[in-house]
């Protein structure tokens, strides 16, 4: 066995702190640091064929910190209220030293972790990663997905410009939807009786402190889990079940050295396409940074073509698809609530997109063209053609998942390997 | 670099409409001849002049420094007495468009005002409210909200109009509650519609411009308005986010950096995956 | 070994493993050092709080002889005292019973570094703030205010420090330095800029 897992201290040793050895060993003795080391890093195997779809776990990890970190250094400037929001952000772009910067980095975050989240999703798909033995690493993981979408819904209400009160205005709405409570509920959460100062207020509190815990918690038991069951990987094959002399899997690798330096490359790729963004183009055309935004919250001009930022248009076109209220915000619950149900849905033996039959396959494809389609309608006026082809491409949505437990199960798949595939690079 | 150093400033101790004749003065070179349209001004279709104004395209950049400080004199002569620029401080300003605090105290910075101060209008408010029904927004962020080319059109398509109560409209914001305060350098035009379908002269805002019609000169001609448009539109954008020229400038020294760090991380993963087989 | 999909050690060549590696880490290092600037320049003084500490001016028409003004320089008191040529005298005569008679320690601008401690005999410019621990000295100018042979000056009443006319720190002070002087001049004989002098803005 190679010398790459780290050596543990002499057990036992209780030498004073001070000398390199001994604080180590003293540290090990009341922190289980070095184990950590061993079973969660150098001693953890993950399958060695990875592919590109495999980087976005990571960089979603990266963007996480990174929001932490210009989000706290925000909030130093920030200051909320109806009165306040709005000028304390131009206070930071003008202002404050290099506050330009740190105000792209996180707006080019919160689309750069949808961007890397959706591509993280996507690769569950294609190698049926929400398979058994990892449903609860899956509904974790769209635990996370919930929670990053309140965040990000929040956090857009911040600056309080047109589009964050309109926004907030129409969203909140929705749960009037709900029978019964529907009106008084969207009044308890609004705190007021139009999206006001009180509302934003507790955005803040929300977006800054209670839903960043949440999602740190999430994050590390979808983490947990994952070290649980391990890796799933491109080819859809348990690696534990072939284990070496050593019990350790065959076609796996530890994940330090090869996958921390993989990774590093896959952060450097990141950062480079980020940077593009943040320094050439922090507004992408309108998608990141709305222009309406740039107007101060008015409650009595509604802009003409009130949407969501790009992240949430797909569901957006789902909700105005239907010309029922109700009906439109049950689906829009139902088109994110259905991927929860993916792994029970899901009855191909086979888990790798690779080994599936063409109907999975064209399901896949079906669906990844409609959210895309979706996506961008919901930035569309909902008038004439638009709204027809919403309605297909909702169809064709909801059809993936109540077709699955039908077509997973009754198409022809191919066999699968006995070894993961791997080409040297 | 150049400056507007040598040219005398515009006469800031009387606001609003009074304060563009000098300027008038020295541009009245010019005879009051009746120049055909927008002749020089950007593409129009063949004798049509203004027919394709929605395709009009500012077309400016924010690194020229000497149009910015053009811009920013005409925003002082010619929009300071109604639109502030809350955001942006004159020492900002200064700094920014390489103007020493002197002579922005001399030739921009209204009497009374320091050079620490932000940029706001002397017209309160409650009265703009009343006497133009609206209160004229702040422009800090104008160029960011709706777009260099909306200001540029915006600016461009005034028309005559006895029916509304400034006896001017216009195209790009179709009954607005702004006075045609640049019509002494443009000059007046009219407006002709097509007879389009389902909109008549009172909706104002679904008709087609068939063509203007230039009705008395003003002090500029086509081109030299249309420059005097450009230069206004650069400053706003300008002001809409002083720190896009450092940030770009910042920018490729941190791709050129990411980039060299991302092929070193490229050489140590392929030379630690030589290992993998 | 043969099975498994990593090389043993030996079968690895270490050295241009190691360069590569120190090399990136290297750059990395470098890279969070350039990426923390930003983050840490955020903190130092933004454009607003400069502006509004920028120098301020005094009317000095206004101060009767033997009297304080507080006007306000960067968010700090600046005691301005209009000193009779009584107070004048009494700066002198007690150089034993000060820490620093010749303000060595202190901080103070070329032209305040004199035994009166000021460009001009008549006007003290001092920054109203202890040297102790920062609370804000009361003027005590009579002669025998606090004890028969108190000179006159300013008392610190949170911990006791004593100065004199000229901001000089008694013994038996909690304070060890004299009181700080800011930039300041005089653009004419009737006012007082603080925050500025010929070097420039502070």
């Amino acid at each position: 066995m190679s010398a790459k897992t780290a050596g543990a201290a002499p057990a036992g040793a209780e030498t004073a702190p001070g000398a390199g050895k001994g604080l180590w060993a003293w540290l090990n003795k009341r922190l289980p640091i070095s184990e950590f080391i061993t079973t969660q890093l150098t001693g953890y195997y993950a399958p060695k064929n990875f592919n590109i779809w495999y980087f976005f776990g990571s960089l979603a990890l990266l963007v996480l910190v990174l929001q932490l970190v210009t989000g706290i250094f925000l909030t130093m400037f920030y200051k909320p209220g109806e009165l306040t929001s709005f000028d304390s952000v131009e206070y930071i772009m003008r202002e404050v030293n290099y506050g330009w910067l740190i105000r792209y980095l996180h707006s080019t975050g919160a689309s750069a972790f949808f961007v890397v989240v959706y591509l993280h999703m996507f690769r569950a798909l294609l190698y049926g990663s929400y398979k058994a033995p990892r449903e609860l690493l899956w509904l974790l993981g769209m635990l996370v997905y919930l929670a990053l979408m309140a965040e990000a819904f929040m956090g857009y209400v911040l600056p309080w410009g047109n589009m964050s009160f309109w926004g907030a205005q129409v969203i909140v709405n929705l749960f009037s939807a709900i029978p019964g409570i529907g009106p008084e509920l969207v009044l308890w959460i609004r705190g007021d009786y139009a999206i006001a100062d009180a509302t934003l207020n507790r955005f803040f509190a929300l977006h800054v402190a209670a839903v960043p815990l949440a999602l740190l918690l999430l994050v590390a038991l979808h983490l947990v889990a994952l070290h649980e069951s391990g890796s799933n990987n491109p080819d859809g094959i348990e690696i534990k079940d072939k284990l070496g002399r050593d019990g350790k899997p065959l076609d796996g690798i530890p994940f330090h050295p090869y996958y921390t330096v993989k990774d590093l490359m896959g952060v450097g790729v990141f950062f480079v396409l980020f940077a593009i963004v943040v320094f050439f183009v922090p507004t992408l055309g309108g998608l990141f940074l709305e222009p309406e935004n740039f107007e101060p919250a008015n409650p009595l001009s509604t802009p003409l073509e009130i949407h969501p930022v790009w992240y949430f248009t797909p569901y957006y076109a789902i909700l105005r698809a239907v010309p029922s209220k109700g009906l439109g915000a049950l689906l829009m619950f139902l088109a994110v609530a259905a991927f929860l149900f993916l792994p029970w849905l899901d009855r191909s033996p086979v888990k790798s997109m690779r080994y599936r039959g063409w109907m999975s396959r064209t399901a896949l494809t079906l669906f990844t063209v409609s959210v895309i389609g979706l996506g961008y309608l919901g930035m569309q006026p909902p008038q004439g053609l638009y709204v027809v082809l919403a309605r297909i491409f909702g169809l064709i949505y909801f059809l993936f998942f109540i077709g699955m437990p039908f077509y997973t199960r009754f198409e022809k798949v191919r066999p699968v390997p006995d070894r993961v595939t791997y080409h040297a690079h | 670099m150049r400056t507007d150093a040598g040219r005398s400033g515009p006469d800031r101790s009387v606001r609003g409409w009074g304060g563009r004749r000098r300027l008038l003065a020295a541009s009245l070179l010019w005879a009051a001849v009746l120049l055909p349209g927008s002749a020089w001004a950007a593409d129009e279709a063949d004798g049509k002049p203004g027919a394709d104004w929605q395709s009009w395209h500012a077309d400016t950049d924010v690194a020229d420094l000497a149009s910015v400080q053009r811009g920013a004199r005409n925003f002082v002569a010619y929009c300071l007495g109604c639109h502030s620029l809350r955001y942006e401080r004159w020492s900002r300003l200064g700094k920014d468009l390489g103007v020493p605090e002197a002579l922005l105290q001399k030739e921009l910075l209204p009497p009374g005002d320091s050079v620490l101060d932000y940029i706001l209008t002397a017209m309160p408010a409650k009265d703009a409210q009343t006497w133009f029904g609206k209160t004229p927004p702040d422009l800090s962020l104008m160029v960011r909200a709706r777009g260099r080319d909306y200001i540029y059109q915006y600016l461009k398509t005034f028309y005559v109009d006895p029916a509304r109560p400034t006896g001017a409209n216009n195209l790009r914001l179709p009954a607005t509650a702004m006075p045609d305060v640049l019509s002494d350098l443009e000059g007046l035009k009219r407006a002709a519609f097509r007879a389009a379908p389902g909109g008549g002269a009172a909706a104002g805002t679904e008709q087609t411009l068939d063509h203007f019609e230039p009705i008395a000169p003003g002090g500029m001609s086509a081109a030299e308005y249309d420059s005097f448009v450009r230069d206004t539109v650069n400053f706003l954008d300008y002001v809409s986010e002083p720190t896009q020229v450092a940030r770009r400038a910042l920018g490729v020294w941190v791709v050129l950096f990411l980039l060299v760090f991302t092929w070193l991380a490229w050489q140590v993963k392929r030379e630690y995956w030589k290992d993998v087989h | 070994m043969a099975d498994h999909a990593v090389l043993a050690d030996d079968e690895v060549d270490l050295s241009r493993r190691k360069f590569l590696t120190r090399a990136t880490i290297a750059t990395g290092t470098l890279g969070a050092v350039f990426a923390a600037v930003p983050f840490l320049e955020s903190w130092a003084p933004s454009e607003r709080a400069r502006a509004q500490g920028a120098p301020v001016e005094f009317d000095l028409s206004k101060l009767e002889p033997g009297q304080m003004a507080t006007p306000v320089w960067r968010k700090q008191p600046i005691f301005v005292v209009r000193r009779t040529p009584d107070m004048v005298a009494r700066i002198s005569g007690h150089d034993a019973e000060l820490k620093d008679p010749q303000s060595q320690d202190s901080d103070q601008p070329a032209y305040a570094k004199n035994d009166l401690r000021s460009r001009s005999p008549e006007f003290l410019v001092l920054i109203g703030i202890c040297t102790h621990l920062g609370c804000m000295p009361k003027q005590r100018f009579d002669k025998g205010e606090l004890y028969p042979s108190w000179p006159g000056g300013f008392f610190c009443p949170c911990h006791g420090s004593r100065f004199d006319l000229a901001g000089r720190v008694f013994d038996g002070s909690p304070a060890s330095i004299n009181l700080n002087i800011p930039p300041y001049y005089y653009p004419n004989v009737r006012t007082l800029v603080v925050g500025a002098d010929e070097k420039g803005t502070a």
